[in-house]
């Protein structure tokens, strides 16, 4: 890929981290890595705990892991009904690093946290990274960062403390927001399939598998698509492009429809490995 | 983000352009009504015994806000950059109305967002937008105030950025917003100091006080003023029903530095960074953060703040609507609670300026009930 165009410089690095060998190895057997994406505490600590073993097992590469918050304007309505799920049974930030410091060594896959940039600011950038990284975190995206606003406090922060800083290009981005973006991402660049929030849509825009042919030439680091992505035929045209295919409402709105439910962790673990399986 | 740098290249460009500005003063002055009158409030002043008390009728402008001089002014520049339809958040319904007349009068499609919660305190807004061609959009998520219907907003300017302008409707979220829309309101003190000094001959108030939601029509107003150090500026939050978190909207008194809707500025928030929840019985003051422009004024040391309870506010609207025959909103009561505790100690020589940003028809409604709580001894 190196002959193909410009090359960011901080992106040219080797991409040694846990995530950079998650892609490594999905890519080794010829296959996009599947991410699938749960919000921590929905609808409690208790149950994501289960969640993320159940999505390890299923074929999981790398999880995203959403940080619950009161404003989550990137997000479409089942996603903000599961932070709402999630800060009523009264998960906090500290709470969900114990999750992760719990689970990580046991499910053996990398998480990349999926926030917001007020609950990181109230805690200290520095305080924040040195958590999660004691914790077990290896990425955050934080969704309302641009990285030009980043490149002060928040990537050095992250840095430092060895996570990976993972940023989002959209269908209107310009050529020196893409060059923005991947100097300033480490681990892969999430790539947002069309304009708009998270949440489930019938169809893939069509103009979406060209666009990330034409993305993945210019950013050196892997790919990942998601927003709108919930079916196993959708994920597997997605997985033909790019490098990770990110699938989040799909699996949050069955958590919504078996809260309370003895068959959630089932039905939960049967979608995973149906979406899993569509890569492989 | 790609859009904010489109608006900021077309808003750069336009509003230096003579041709927009000479069209957006016709519509200023045609449409809504411009210049509004400087009024002595003779009684007023009298109650207090003290200083001159003028009060700047914003209240007399079309659609019944100060909230209009954007709403024309960004349709405007939304109708130059070719965008054929306009989203906009309302709290009180005042943008809402001013958003959807200027888009009607442009003959552009108007969604305009508003939390369930606000739909029903000012349910004659939501009518006045339905009858002006605009869809009014219910949002029931959070509080169901102004900070979720801005959250809607958001996401439908994210989702359909190519087509749609955003006429956000205070001095919040990213650049250019916050500087737009103040210079949109500047016609405010500018008018203000101009009037003073043909009807008081001197063209500046020892003080000049606004509420502050967001707060745009209060830098509308200090804007004229803000490099004469004899201008007292005083603006007034929403002091709500106590001092806890979730009972009031004064940021600057419970307030820290967070981030919300794209802008850094003090935010009523919880330990964790999660936007607290806010009251106040006038729904345009009912929001967790304040413009940041009024945060950097505040650290030079420039302007203060201060709240006026519920119960202060009511009995301002009270007030003005018995001894001046003026229904002021609720909003502008705010302004009006804190002239009480000044013009009493000032003399007669003394100026005090007020912005009277909206007019209170919208809230008989919630005056009432407040009224009938208040008497069922709460």
């Amino acid at each position: 890929m190196s002959a193909l165009g410009w090359r960011a410089g901080a992106s040219s690095a080797a991409n040694s981290s846990a995530i950079g060998e998650a892609f490594a190895r999905a890519k080794s057997q010829k296959r996009a890595a599947f991410i699938p994406y749960i919000t921590a505490g929905d609808p409690d600590l208790e149950t994501s705990a289960v969640l993320l073993r159940v999505l390890a097992d299923s074929g999981a590469d790398i999880i995203e892991l959403g940080v619950p918050f009161s404003d989550p304007i990137a997000d479409g309505i089942v996603n903000q009904r599961a932070a709402t799920r999630a800060l009523a049974s009264g998960t906090t930030l500290s709470g969900l690093l114990e999750l992760v410091s719990r689970s990580r060594d046991q499910i053996g896959i990398p998480i990349v946290l999926f926030t917001y940039f007020n609950p990181l600011h109230a805690r200290g950038l520095r305080l924040f990274a040195e958590q999660a990284s004691a914790s077990g975190v290896d990425g955050v995206l934080c969704v309302d960062l641009p990285p030009i606003e980043a490149a002060t406090d928040y990537v050095p922060a992250l840095r430092d403390a060895g996570i990976d800083t993972v940023f989002l290009l959209a269908p209107t981005s310009d050529r020196s927001r893409v060059r923005e973006v991947a100097e300033a991402s480490t681990g892969f660049v999430y790539y947002v399939s069309r304009t708009g929030v998270t949440g489930t849509r019938s169809e893939l825009p069509p103009e979406l598998l060209e666009e990330a042919k034409r993305l993945r030439r210019r950013v050196a680091l892997p790919l990942a698509v998601g927003f709108g992505i919930s079916t196993p035929e959708q994920v597997r045209a997605v997985g033909k492009v790019a490098d990770g295919v990110v699938v989040g409402s799909a699996l949050v709105r069955i958590i919504e429809d078996g809260v309370g439910s003895s068959d959630l962790v089932r039905d939960f673990g049967r979608k995973a490995l149906e979406l899993s399986d569509a890569l492989r | 983000m790609a859009p904010l740098s489109e608006l900021e290249r077309a808003y750069d460009k336009l509003s230096r352009k003579r041709s927009f500005r000479k069209r957006l003063e016709s519509l200023l002055r045609d449409f809504a009504g411009r210049p509004t009158p400087l009024y002595l409030a003779e009684r007023l002043s009298d109650h207090f015994g003290g200083a001159k008390i003028y009060l700047k009728r914003e209240d007399l402008l079309h659609t019944g806000a100060h909230k209009i001089n954007n709403a024309l002014g960004q349709v405007l520049l939304a109708s130059e950059m070719g965008k054929r339809r306009i989203i906009a958040e309302t709290g009180a319904g005042q943008h809402g109305v001013a958003t959807a007349s200027a888009a009607a009068l442009f003959g552009i499609e108007c969604v305009v967002y508003m939390g369930e919660k606000d739909m029903r305190r000012q349910r004659v807004n939501v009518e006045r937008m339905g009858l002006l061609g605009a869809e009014v959009v219910a949002v029931d998520a959070g509080a169901r105030t102004l900070k979720d219907a801005i959250n809607e907003a958001l996401r439908d300017w994210v989702t359909n950025v190519r087509t749609t302008h955003y006429v956000l409707g205070s001095v919040l979220g990213p650049d250019p917003y916050p500087r737009m829309v103040r210079d949109f309101h500047r016609v405010i003190g500018l008018e203000a100091k101009k009037q003073l000094k043909k009807q008081a001959k001197r063209d500046w108030p020892d003080l000049a006080i606004a509420c502050v939601g967001g707060g745009s029509n209060a830098i509308g107003l200090f804007s004229a003023f803000l490099s004469d150090s004899r201008v007292r500026l005083i603006g007034v939050e929403a002091g709500g029903t106590g001092a806890a978190l979730g009972e009031h909207a004064a940021r600057f008194s419970g307030g820290s530095v967070g981030v919300l809707h794209g802008t850094k500025t003090l935010l009523l928030q919880d330990g964790d960074g999660q936007v607290a929840a806010t009251h106040s019985v006038s729904a345009g003051l009912d929001y967790p953060a304040v413009g940041p422009e009024h945060v950097a004024l505040r650290d030079r040391g420039r302007t203060e703040y201060t709240s006026a309870t519920d119960a202060e506010a009511v009995a301002a609207f009270h007030l003005l609507s018995r001894i001046e025959g003026i229904l002021p909103a609720l909003e502008s009561a705010h302004a009006l609670a804190e002239v009480a505790k000044h013009a009493p100690r000032l003399s007669k020589d003394k100026i005090v300026l007020v912005n009277l940003s909206g007019r209170g028809d919208k809230d008989v409604e919630s005056v009432m009930e407040y009224d009938q709580n208040d008497q069922g001894g709460e």
